[in-house]
């Protein structure tokens, strides 16, 4: 009993300020919108929120082990396409392809993201350069494939299942795969060396080398990892709206920054939680939700979208008072 | 180290960019099938122009070891607003402009006041403030459109004396009027040197917080030179958000191809400006070698890619493995 009690402090004072003020902000949405139509606290549209919410969420995962590197991946909008249209392209090389389709989209993600960790790790090139040149080559090499158009090969009964299909009923698997990459994520975050030497790097990476991490192994295999969980957002989404497109990518770059940011995450790095990347994730996907249910014209949304962020970050994303 | 020694260490990105630029450019026009004529400088100079005014806008955040992704919003939202306002009499469209600019500079300072007295990183600020800009961009033009004083577009987009590009006078214009008296004003050098060391420009008694804020500005007022000549060429205002992330991202190319350090302290808007020609003229080269233009992203991103790899150069320079961690 007392033991609890002692605990149960600790516990608190654990939790990190930006996270309980996300979740707040979540909790300060949803009473809003119930404000404007009862239905926003009904299961389905929670549930379907959820679902929406993965998509960002597996691809935040990725970004976020970048940004506490202190590092940023700005090749996500082509990773995202890249393996939507290869996992795609796999599926019309007969019963094999089809198979392979979903490790095929995702090893190209994994192509692009050792492309960047060579790069920011070996060359020692700033994160934000090489991503932003292998987006472009990536799209480059997209735009030939595709002729400039979208694929006309369709997504895999595989892809649609994983993204649309409901292994228990009412709950969809994507939900479960984003509970399956995030508890991974925590695994790896708080329990192995791996997660401690990204935390460690994100500090101070001369530091990190100092004390014997290869720190340039971590880097590359920390880009890898985001590219191909960028690629494998690609695939799921090809699979949810059964085919791939040019310009699919694109609208999560930013929304996966932000909620990795909101949530916490230090964007120099070596410090944030997993749990505050989930609140960044679902508070984006609620915000966005809310203002398209609100019939609200797109450039008040992006304009609102922008403020709420801002808004948000003086709360508690503010850098110390330096000197 | 000789004065003339040390003068070329310290341009040596700039002069790189100038020679990068030079060489393309006499590729391009040797193999053009109308050769070296008045019209074809004209026509390079005003698709270069424009990508030079966002990269010089960019530039003057990255020497405060910033950065600004809402560089492109701003200049489609100047865009947009000069399709309203540059119109009409003489006197009204002088007023357009000053508004459009005004407006221009005030984006770059509320960039720069978040970042300064708020205290948020810049990228992730300036991501936030980008899509509020787009979004006013968008409020103001939901469909392309609109017009604008065609005299004065005409001219500024023309040529002089039927030789010289009016757009390249303008932009050397803006570099000799803007770019020189700030990089050598006191604000001018603390901004270069907040990105430098902002520890150390503070001890030294900089005025790091206002040159910063007048480096932000400047570069809001500079988009908006830009967003005012995208508007002279199309005649129309249109709030295209693929446009404007793509000259944001290629703002960032053209100031690493023009020798500007990411992390700041280091480079120059001139070199920025021949970055940005040079990476334009990259894209016109396989327009004269006749390639399927399908292959021009793939071709722009290749070139983009090794340009950046040869950064890499320096490693070998390297002589304590932890210089590698700076």
């Amino acid at each position: 009993m007392t033991r609890a009690n002692g605990r149960k402090p600790n516990f608190l004072r654990k939790l990190d300020p930006a996270v309980v003020t996300a979740f707040g902000c979540i909790l300060l949405l949803l009473v809003l919108g119930s404000f404007y139509s009862r239905s926003f606290l009904s299961p389905e549209y929670l549930l379907q929120q959820l679902k929406v919410a993965s998509f960002l969420g597996i691809i935040a995962t990725g970004m976020m082990l970048v940004i506490l590197l202190g590092q940023i991946d700005l090749s996500v909008p082509w990773a995202v396409a890249t393996g939507a249209m290869m996992a795609c392209a796999a599926a019309a090389y007969g019963p094999v392809g089809t198979a392979l389709a979903i490790p095929f989209g995702i090893l190209c993600g994994i192509g692009i993201g050792l492309v960047n960790g060579v790069g920011v790790a070996y060359l020692r090139i700033p994160s934000m350069i090489v991503t932003l040149a292998t987006n472009a080559v990536a799209q480059g090499v997209m735009v030939v494939y595709t002729g400039g158009f979208s694929p006309q090969d369709s997504a895999t009964a595989a892809m649609r299942y994983l993204s649309t299909g409901a292994l228990i009923p009412g709950i969809p698997n994507v939900v479960f795969i984003w509970a399956l990459v995030g508890t991974v994520m925590v695994f790896l975050l708080r329990r192995t060396g791996f997660g401690r030497a990204v935390y460690g790097i994100g500090n101070r990476e001369r530091a990190a080398y100092l004390s014997g991490i290869n720190t340039r192994r971590i880097v590359m295999i920390a880009f890898a990892a985001s590219g191909g969980l960028s690629a494998f957002g690609g695939v799921l989404l090809a699979g949810y709206a059964s085919k791939a497109s040019q310009s699919m990518g694109d609208a999560y770059l930013l929304p996966a920054i932000a909620a990795v940011v909101l949530g916490g995450t230090s964007i120099l790095g070596g410090r944030g939680s997993y749990l505050g990347t989930v609140a960044g994730v679902i508070l984006i996907t609620l915000l966005q939700s809310i203002l398209s249910v609100t019939q609200m014209p797109e450039a008040g949304r992006q304009i609102i979208y922008g403020v709420v962020i801002i808004l948000m970050l003086l709360l508690y994303g503010r850098a110390p008072a330096s000197r | 180290m000789n004065d003339w020694q040390y003068r070329l260490a310290e341009h040596r990105g700039a002069l790189t960019a100038v020679a990068v630029f030079v060489v393309m450019f006499i590729i391009y026009t040797a193999n053009h099938p109308a050769g070296l004529t008045a019209n074809v400088i004209q026509t390079a100079a005003n698709k270069g122009v424009l990508l030079a005014f966002v990269a010089m806008a960019q530039t003057m955040v990255v020497i405060t070891a910033g950065i600004d992704l809402s560089v492109g919003m701003i200049f489609l939202l100047t865009n947009c607003l000069a399709s309203w306002l540059v119109v009409g009499s003489p006197l009204e469209t002088t007023f357009g402009i000053v508004v459009v600019l005004a407006v221009g500079a005030l984006c770059g300072a509320i960039n720069g006041a978040i970042v300064i007295y708020g205290r948020l990183q810049p990228i992730v600020a300036t991501i936030a403030t980008g899509a509020i800009y787009f979004g006013l961009a968008l409020l103001l033009r939901p469909f392309p459109g609109g017009s604008v004083n065609e005299g004065l577009a005409d001219a500024l987009t023309g040529r002089i004396f039927g030789i010289v590009p009016a757009s390249l006078v303008a932009l050397a214009a803006v570099v000799v009027l803007i770019w020189v008296p700030f990089s050598r004003s006191v604000y001018g050098r603390a901004a270069y040197a907040a990105g430098s060391s902002e520890t150390a420009a503070y001890m030294s008694g900089m005025p790091i917080r206002r040159g910063k804020l007048l480096a932000y500005t400047l570069s809001g007022l500079v988009a908006a030179l830009g967003g005012l000549f995208l508007t002279f060429f199309t005649y129309t205002g249109d709030a295209a958000f693929a446009s404007g992330n793509a000259y944001t991202l290629f703002s960032i190319a053209a100031v690493v191809l023009g020798g500007v350090s990411l992390f700041g302290g280091k480079g120059s808007a001139i070199g920025a400006v021949f970055g940005a020609l040079a990476f334009r003229t990259i894209g016109d080269l396989l327009f004269v070698f006749d390639l399927d233009p399908l292959w021009q992203p793939l071709f722009q991103g290749l070139i983009l890619l090794a340009a950046i790899s040869l950064g890499a150069l320096a490693l070998f320079r390297v002589r304590n493995r932890l210089e590698w961690f700076l």
